[in-house]
């Protein structure tokens, strides 16, 4: 079957990154606090990585299944009508809502599904907040005839249950997490623990650029694909690079999808939106680097980074409308990518996203996620303060769908 | 118990000669500060001081502790609720000297606390305060340099864990950066009561051996009965009891009491 140009290229141009080094670190960033249990696992892991990305059979599947069955490449879309209305910088999307399931947690989903599947094991666990990822991740199993056990904390069941169902119908199990703040962090900590238990058999697909490593580098890599084909893509449509680049952040692995590919082009603006909640201050947020009250660099889930956490060193529990970006800590390479000032980071609230939604939706026909809109709503903020014959280029990085209860009840109140 | 007073790493390895001497291996029950509340945790390792333990395996709550199960989760996080801190735990270990504790006391928590704290005050005031060692669940060896430093020039022992996973490899390099004692993972999981211990233990351990020579041995994990106890008295140097001894102590100090006689050496 002959494979897509771009998705072939970009498979081939995955680990070209100079971080992180051996250890695992990006700076003074990332390395590996975990359990000693774990520790062979993850070396195993990252010796397993490397192999298969040497192997050229395994990239030519990945490719592969990203063309036929993802569809990729995932188009860039000219926003013009949101472009004319902001009276400023053209507006380009990244569609990754257009992915299959809706989000690109499926190109990191599929790729360590299929590195699982290369090792030998059966039986994968994850962690979801949004759902994205636990969709995600049984959809890549289902496709692979592996088990699958998704974490999901009891309040994002909750304000999620399109994609629990989802799951459901995919033959996976969802297992509810009630502990601490019942949220993504928790998760997390159960994912963990199952692995811990059962780590001969299982295999950890994370859904974000955190965690030990390998994790943060390995989803790095799968995610991107996303900078690779809007970089091409925004060179054929506009003739020329964007002046900016705009992505939220949670764990932060779309925008570090779309960062990656734009690092070493100087002149190109990379902007990170975290979760402002109710204000950062309201300390009712997610944004770790926008309050330097509470995020400070910490360890959380096996990588240091920045997290939100009181005096004590407790983790602090967050707050945002969007699940997928309610979570107290940051993929460690961001953390560099802002520390070396070569990204910069900002927040949009919940009530600026809820805006951002709804003025995308009405104006280019396209219903973003919750965390989507939040970078939207950087770009309704900054596109009217740039040059008419400026390019931002925003990745829209999953569809609405999911989000339509949250947004009803928010709108209504 | 011992007639000059030692602290830190002297006092660790006084302890393991001493049981050593009397043929036996030595118990270090686990018990976090905090929980049921701060004075009832003290009333507590106070009394199992006084049944006569060999030292203590003093929990510092945290609120993500992902190596542990539903109870120390639980106790854990009670004690939080309770207002525990890092300093109340110091704090906590002060009173406990004053109080006539001399057993060694090890501080096992999780590394963001610490590192919240700083590393070099936190080990500064542990010592100040009379701990003996730090034990930090998520801190590998590749990890440890800071705190590994800190601890040297304290005196005090900073333990690093093996697993049933862990390889040849590994448990070399634990070998070679161990103090005071290694922390041996019974099994491949989290912490809590079992029924029965890993069937391949007696093997794991000697895989261990091989390679750690004289450096003594604790397990935990899963230990929890006193059957458990007499048999892995025949594999090791000691052994840590956790979940089962803190359940017993959400129902007072009298139950804590009363286990921890159950699963001394014999």
């Amino acid at each position: 079957m002959p494979l897509d140009k771009s998705s072939t290229q970009a498979v081939a141009q995955l680990e070209s990154a100079s971080v992180p080094d051996e250890r695992g670190y990006y700076g003074d960033f990332g390395g590996r606090f975990v359990p000693e249990t774990l520790m062979p696992a993850l070396e195993e892991l990252t010796v397993a990585y490397r192999e298969a990305m040497a192997d050229e059979p395994f990239r030519a599947r990945l490719a592969d299944l990203q063309a036929t069955y993802v569809g990729r490449p995932t188009p860039v879309t000219y926003a013009g009508r949101l472009s004319e209305h902001l009276g400023g910088a053209r507006i380009y999307l990244k569609r990754e809502d257009l992915a299959h399931t809706g989000a690109h947690k499926i190109n990191n989903a599929l790729g360590q599904a299929l590195l699982a599947q290369r090792m030998g094991k059966q039986r994968l666990v994850a962690e979801t907040g949004a759902g994205q990822h636990g969709v995600a991740s049984a959809t890549a199993a289902a496709l692979l005839g592996l088990e699958c056990h998704v974490y999901m904390g009891s309040v994002d069941m909750a304000r999620q249950q399109p994609n629990v169902f989802r799951m459901k119908l995919l033959g996976t199990e969802v297992i509810p997490v009630e502990s601490g703040s019942k949220t993504l962090k928790d998760a997390i900590n159960e994912a963990i623990r199952d692995w811990v238990t059962n780590v001969d058999s299982t295999f950890y697909l994370l859904g974000s650029a955190l965690g030990p490593h390998p994790y943060p580098m390995m989803v790095r890599d799968f995610q991107s694909v996303i900078g690779i084909e809007a970089r091409q893509q925004i060179l054929d449509q506009a003739g020329r690079l964007p002046d900016v680049c705009v992505a939220c952040v949670g764990g932060g692995s779309n925008a570090i999808g779309l960062f990656n590919a734009f690092r070493d082009d100087e002149s190109v603006e990379l902007i990170g939106v975290e979760a402002g909640g109710h204000g950062i201050d309201s300390h009712e947020h997610a944004a770790r680097f926008a309050d330097p009250n509470v995020g400070r660099p910490g360890v959380l889930h096996g990588t240091l980074s920045f997290v939100m956490q009181d005096d004590d060193g407790q983790i602090m529990n967050t707050h945002s409308i969007s699940a997928g970006l309610d979570y107290p800590s940051v993929g460690p390479e961001h953390a560099y990518l802002r520390q070396t000032e070569r990204a910069f980071y900002t927040a949009a609230t919940d009530d600026e996203t809820l805006e951002a939604l709804q003025t995308l939706s009405r104006l280019e026909g396209i219903i973003p996620a919750l965390e989507s809109a939040h970078a939207v709503a950087e770009a309704i903020k900054r596109a009217p303060t740039m040059p008419k014959d400026s390019i931002m280029l925003i990745n829209l990085s999953g569809r609405g769908d999911k989000d339509l209860d949250t947004v009803i009840k928010a709108l209504e109140a | 118990m011992q007639d000059v007073i030692t602290h830190g790493l002297a006092a660790i390895d006084a302890m393991f000669a001493q049981a050593k001497a009397e043929g036996r291996s030595a118990f270090l029950p686990y018990f976090p500060i905090g929980y049921p509340t701060y004075d009832e945790s003290l009333a507590i390792i106070e009394s199992m001081a006084a049944a006569g333990v060999d030292g203590f395996e003093i929990g510092i709550p945290f609120s993500d502790p992902l190596a542990d199960g539903p109870v120390v989760q639980a106790a854990t996080q009670k004690a939080l609720e309770g207002g525990a801190t890092l300093h109340k735990c110091l704090e906590g270990v002060r009173e406990l000297r004053a109080r006539g504790v001399d057993q060694p006391m090890l501080l096992m928590g999780y590394i963001n606390p610490f590192m919240r704290y700083g590393i070099d005050a936190f080990v500064r005031d542990a010592a100040d305060a009379g701990a003996d060692g730090v034990i930090v669940p998520d801190l590998p060896p590749e990890e440890a340099e800071r705190i590994g430093a800190a601890c040297q020039r304290h005196g005090l022992a900073l333990v690093f864990l093996l697993a049933p996973t862990s390889s040849h490899e590994r448990i070399g390099l634990v070998a070679q950066k161990a103090s005071g004692f290694i922390y041996v993972v019974s099994l491949t999981g989290i912490t809590g009561e079992r029924q029965s211990l890993a069937p391949d233990l007696a093997d794991f351990i000697a895989r261990v051996r091989e390679q750690t020579g004289e450096i003594p041995l604790v397990l935990g994990f899963g230990i929890s009965r006193p059957e458990h106890v007499a048999l892995v008295s025949k594999l090791v140097d000691g052994y840590i009891v956790g979940s089962a001894l803190v359940r017993a102590g959400g129902d007072g100090v009298a139950a804590a009491r009363a286990l921890t006689e159950q699963l001394m050496p014999r």
